[in-house]
């Protein structure tokens, strides 16, 4: 069965020449890890980072086919990561650890691992992995068929990768759509047109569409809601009951992993940017929570719900490169606006808004919130999660972590960086204040802190923030090792974030575009799905913390950018308050 | 005739590993591992194994002088870890009973087992170099030589 350079995994000789990505801090254990793999015929790529992992999923969107990653990660929690990519690229991930207690592994499936195994693992339990990969391919194929069917009829064959199954679909499919489309038309409308691609097509959900999500269902009430109802009042074309259906099931996952993960988040929470029509009316950042973002489920790419506090952003899978650039900024605050440098950064004082929704944040960071859009967050677990994942053991003021988080959003703006600058030098202040580190950066953090211009000031002083952070969060993550690599980490992908943000900026598909875009988002969906949030995840991470402390410091001109032209976050805002966190 | 010895030294060596409780069959998933395109992976990983341990020792020993005992779940984490990759079984074994102690927060105790920990990590590093010596011998001749 092997074969040598395979492209796809998808070939006659599956499954071997799966591309596997394999996440770990143990170089030991990935030496070896890496070797079995290999002597299973599969395609092995290494990282020793959770940061380096996403970049990669990000950058060769498709090019991974599951990804395996340890629980126990310096810079990210492993779950968080889980959840990344199961919102943004919606890739098979298997859990490993050492640690097999039975409520680890639970919340490894909770978080949309599809399966979870034990250090030393054994070769034949590698041997099964590509379940996992065909598994999902199969699922996704259902979900795609009718539109699959509907926009190409010659798409058949492409659409749903090699599984034969999924052509027969299509084929009735397309007779259903048909028959549906003289019946009903909200559906068959909303299948068609999808067609974008001969890709899989695979409806994303970006930001924007979240958002329009999370406002129908907050509208129609959360108790009544039904998908027919939410997929009335989004009137997205191209999008079926069944997405929403499922797309329904994956937040409420996420809203109640939310509520038990983050009692205290919520001050900090994310915020929902009220401005945006994304955030809808959640955009009371005060109320949210940690971000919570996405749902474990990473069936469907992002999620971004809004949830209470949170803002969903929706995770457009889809972006592509450029896109994925804006959204993973957007999701922080969007890339276009506050991010990047060169944009005016109007969203920059919402993001250290958005952050500072947690209820320790100066009532007018607060604010400030409601427009940021944590939607955004949602979307990415990381970006909200950071939070969460800090073990919200420590009080509202965590949300200093989620400051550290901002990271993000320093990479984005080169021109934040006076901001942040000050935030800075404030940070060490605020860490003085909070009982943790106000930029208490979490290890995922650390990416974003480091991106930032400043980065290198603000990443030690967030890292120092995060190692008392850490000491007081319980989290088994690897204290310091992270800060240090995080920061230089942040650097890079801050910078990416920059750029995303800005090619963001300039992509519709990003889920920062208002609705009207859908369209185009959704095309962009169809691509293959293997989207990697760019960067603004990252920002969204950051953003979960934000420390109400730091908002203070921030300077006053951010709140000016707060104001949301969408729903989308902008995650330029988020980078201002990055950078202004991040102060580390 | 040499090379005969040798090998027999070889095998000797490495099963007395076994033997005598040193070494596991994780240890044996690693040599199973191993093959032409990767002709030391075992050493590599060991080598790799030392490096990584001896941090996490020195590190659990600061923690142990400062008696922060919270530090150590995640250090022995990933201690253990390491020990489990490469099949170390005594030092796994100690490894375990001072987490215990840690959990039981007998500081005593965890002082204690920790030093046989130190204890058993050096005896093995010993006697896989010496392990790993003799095989490096064996391998010095002509590779055709080992395939038979």
């Amino acid at each position: 069965m092997m074969e040598n350079g395979f492209s796809s995994p998808r070939n006659d000789s599956f499954p071997a020449g799966l591309r596997v990505l394999v996440v770990d801090d143990d170089p030991t254990w990935l030496k070896i890890l890496e070797k079995m793999l290999k002597k299973c015929s599969y395609e092995v790529t290494t990282c020793g980072l959770a940061r380096d992992a996403l970049n990669l999923l990000r950058e060769r969107k498709g090019g991974y086919d599951i990804v395996i990653s340890d629980v126990y990660m310096p810079d990210m929690d492993g779950f968080k990561l889980l959840e990344h990519v199961g919102l943004e690229m919606d890739l098979p991930v298997i859990m490993m650890s050492v640690d097999g207690e039975t409520s680890r592994v639970m919340k490894g499936v909770q978080h949309g691992a599809c399966d979870y195994l034990l250090k030393p693992i054994r070769m034949k339990e590698l041997r099964n992995i590509w379940q996992h990969v065909f598994r999902k391919k199969i699922h996704e194929v259902r979900d795609i068929e009718i539109l699959e069917g509907i926009e190409n009829y010659q798409m058949t064959t492409n659409g749903s990768d090699q599984y034969e199954g999924g052509h027969f679909v299509c084929g009735e499919d397309l007779t259903l759509i048909k028959k549906r489309k003289d019946t009903e038309s909200q559906h068959d409308e909303k299948d068609i047109g999808d067609n974008t691609s001969t890709k899989k097509a695979r409806v994303v959900w970006s930001v924007e569409l979240h958002q329009k999500f999370v406002k129908a269902v907050n509208q129609i009430g959360f108790d009544k809601v039904g998908p027919k109802k939410i997929l009335d009042l989004m009137n997205v074309p191209r999008l079926t009951r069944e997405n929403v259906a499922s797309h329904l099931q994956k937040y409420r996952l996420y809203l109640s992993r939310l509520q038990k993960e983050n009692d205290f988040n919520n001050p900090a929470g994310m915020i929902k940017q009220s401005d945006s029509p994304l955030s809808d009316s959640t955009g009371n950042f005060g109320s949210q929570n940690s971000i919570n973002l996405q749902p474990t489920d990473a069936s469907n790419g992002c999620y971004g719900f809004s949830g209470s506090s949170l803002v969903a952003h929706i995770v457009d899978p889809r972006i592509q490169d450029g896109d994925r650039k804006r959204l993973v900024t957007t999701p922080v605050a969007e890339p276009k606006r506050g991010f990047t440098v060169d944009a005016p950064n109007p969203s920059k004082p919402r993001i250290s808004q958005m952050e500072f929704g947690h209820p320790l944040a100066p009532p007018q960071s607060e604010v400030n919130f409601a427009k940021f859009d944590f939607s955004f967050r949602t979307k990415y677990p990381w970006c909200g999660i950071p939070q969460t994942q800090l073990k919200q053991e420590h009080n509202p003021i965590h949300l200093n972590d989620g400051f550290s988080r901002l990271p993000v959003p320093k990479q984005l703006s080169r021109a934040d960086y006076p901001q942040p600058a000050p935030a800075i030098s404030s940070a060490p202040s605020l860490t003085g204040r909070e009982t943790g580190c106000p930029v208490k950066i979490k290890p995922s953090h650390n990416d974003y802190s480091s991106n930032a211009n400043h980065a290198s000031s603000t990443e030690s002083a967030v890292e120092s923030c995060l190692l008392q952070t850490k000491t007081n969060m319980t989290d088994h993550q690897a204290l310091v090792p992270m800060s240090s690599t995080s920061s230089m980490e942040n650097q890079g992908l801050n910078m990416n974030c920059l750029t995303d943000l800005e090619s963001s900026r300039k992509n519709i598909n990003l889920g920062t575009l208002p609705f009207a875009t859908l369209d185009e988002d959704l095309q962009v969906c169809f691509v293959t799905g293997d989207y990697y949030m760019n960067l603004g995840l990252q920002n969204i991470e950051v953003q979960e913390y934000f420390d109400p402390s730091l908002l203070t410091d921030v300077p006053t001109h951010l709140d000016d950018g707060l104001r949301f032209d969408y729903e989308i976050y902008d995650p330029t805002e988020y980078s201002l308050i990055d950078q202004s966190l991040f102060i580390g | 005739m040499e090379r005969n010895q040798l090998r027999r030294q070889v095998a000797l060596t490495r099963q007395s590993l076994f033997d005598q409780g040193f070494l596991d069959d994780q240890f044996i998933q690693l040599e199973d591992l191993q093959d032409d395109a990767n002709p030391n992976f075992v050493e590599e990983v060991v080598t790799l194994y030392y490096r990584d341990s001896a941090r996490l020792i020195n590190n659990i020993e600061k923690a142990l002088s400062v008696y922060n005992f919270l530090s150590f779940p995640s250090l022995l984490d990933f201690l253990v870890q390491q020990h489990f990759y490469i099949g170390a079984k005594k030092v796994k074994a100690e490894c375990t009973l001072f987490r215990e102690y840690c959990r039981a927060g007998n500081g005593e105790g965890c002082t204690r087992t920790f030093q046989q920990i130190k204890k058993e990590y050096a005896t093995l590093k010993g006697k896989l170099e010496a392990y790993f010596q003799v095989l490096f011998h064996l391998m010095l001749p002509l590779s055709s030589l080992i395939s038979q």
